[in-house]
């Protein structure tokens, strides 16, 4: 994609794709998840949306890539190409602080940032989520889906997914 | 039009199938894994495994025809990941050689110029939390009671002639098989000593094999597990649902 500054109609663009919710953790938009890379008006109604998955293997990004073009046909935009790209690989890092504000609303511990690259030591502290407790245990590293660990608070015992570290 | 096979194809082929194999071996746990939390985590290894190899595949050519309807002798997938789950113990130590190998190479390829970089550098990732798995299970088991012990002990002597072929040259990969080598060895010695294990003492590679997965060459239960795998798709061409 060529890298000019994006137009009015492309800034709109942009946004509405980034305001589709994420089919998993509804409470989030793409935006707030950071896997919308860009918008690029490349001719009349015709337009070309990067998305990047977070999870090389996860399975939303097709039905993300169906509500984004589903969003912007409803906008006029005729023909909408959503294109899968890899690279700069997404982080975990790329989560906006209002997104992991809503994370820890809906119940999941948000992830920590990174300090160093490779997975951050799971000697680190956790916060549930639930109570507000330092004190929380790992109950497994991958739960519900591969971008989050299971672990248990010790102090009000509930058990509370973990956005990993990517 | 015909177009020269572009020797990056060689490469993308070899580490998709080593992918989509593995992947499909650990999908083989689901319904009879010890915990629930293991089910989970090892459907989810296998996840992350599938997706790299749909992107690895679709640099070759289409993934569907290429994962279903190849026979065995065109997969050049490792003969390490073939082989069958076995136990738990014989699970975790074909995860802990393979991983530790995966996030080696995967490391090493993203700051190449390759067509895979990109790939490779995103994988890193996934495949950092595929080994840590791996190497917590070898610490508890080999550590644990005696039985997850002798277990774990036999997993890591069975499957220790497969992992010479991991070293081997790949076509179209720029990685320094020797060094990797290197590196791998301090890593799984390092762990499996810390859980109170010995490292194998035998040949990495079988006397007896005339050549290796890379080369098309596999391991008897490799024909089942294909069978199994493609047998849906062969039946039911183009079904979806």
């Amino acid at each position: 994609m060529v890298t000019t500054a994006p137009t009015p109609l492309e800034e709109r663009l942009l946004a509405l794709a980034g305001s589709v919710p994420d089919p998993e953790l509804p409470v989030l938009t793409l935006a707030e998840l950071g896997v919308v890379r860009g918008v690029h008006v490349s001719g009349p109604s015709r337009v070309e949306v990067e998305l990047t998955p977070t999870y090389t293997g996860c399975p939303a990004i097709e039905a993300m890539s169906a509500d984004i073009e589903r969003v912007l046909h409803e906008h006029g935009m005729a023909d909408v190409e959503v294109r899968t790209v890899l690279s700069p690989a997404w982080s975990t890092d790329d989560i906006s602080a209002e997104g992991r504000r809503k994370l820890a609303e809906f119940g999941i511990a948000p992830p920590r940032p990174h300090t160093a690259d490779g997975p951050v030591p799971l000697t680190l502290t956790v916060r549930c989520p639930h109570c507000g407790s330092t004190d929380t245990e790992l109950l497994s590293r991958f739960s519900s889906t591969a971008c989050k660990a299971l672990r248990r608070c010790v102090t009000c015992r509930e058990p509370f997914d973990h956005f990993k570290e990517l | 039009m015909t177009t020269a096979p572009r020797t990056a194809d060689a490469a993308a082929l070899a580490l998709g199938d080593d992918a989509l194999v593995l992947s499909h071996r650990l999908g083989e746990w689901a319904g009879h894994a010890p915990v629930l939390e293991e089910e989970v985590a090892l459907a989810n290894i296998a996840l992350d495994l599938l997706g790299q190899a749909r992107v690895l595949l679709s640099l070759v050519g289409d993934e569907d025809e290429l994962a279903y309807l190849r026979e065995e002798r065109a997969f050049r997938n490792v003969q390490l990941v073939e082989q069958p789950n076995g136990d738990f113990a014989h699970t975790i130590t074909r995860q802990l050689y393979f991983s530790v190998y995966q996030h080696l190479l995967y490391d090493r390829l993203a700051t190449t110029d390759s067509e895979l970089a990109p790939l490779a550098a995103k994988a890193a990732k996934e495949v950092a939390y595929h080994r840590d798995h791996a190497e917590q299970w070898t610490l508890r088991l080999g550590d644990g009671t005696a039985e997850s012990h002798e277990r774990m002990q036999r997993g890591l002597d069975a499957l220790w002639r497969f992992t010479g072929e991991l070293f081997q040259p790949v076509q179209g990969l720029d990685v320094d098989g020797e060094s990797l080598r290197t590196e791998w060895t301090a890593v799984v010695t390092s762990v499996v000593r810390k859980a109170t294990l010995t490292v194998p003492e035998g040949p990495q590679t079988g006397a007896w094999t005339a050549g290796a997965g890379r080369q098309g060459l596999h391991t008897e239960s490799f024909g089942r597990m294909l069978a199994e795998m493609q047998h849906l798709h062969r039946s039911h061409p183009g079904a979806s649902w």
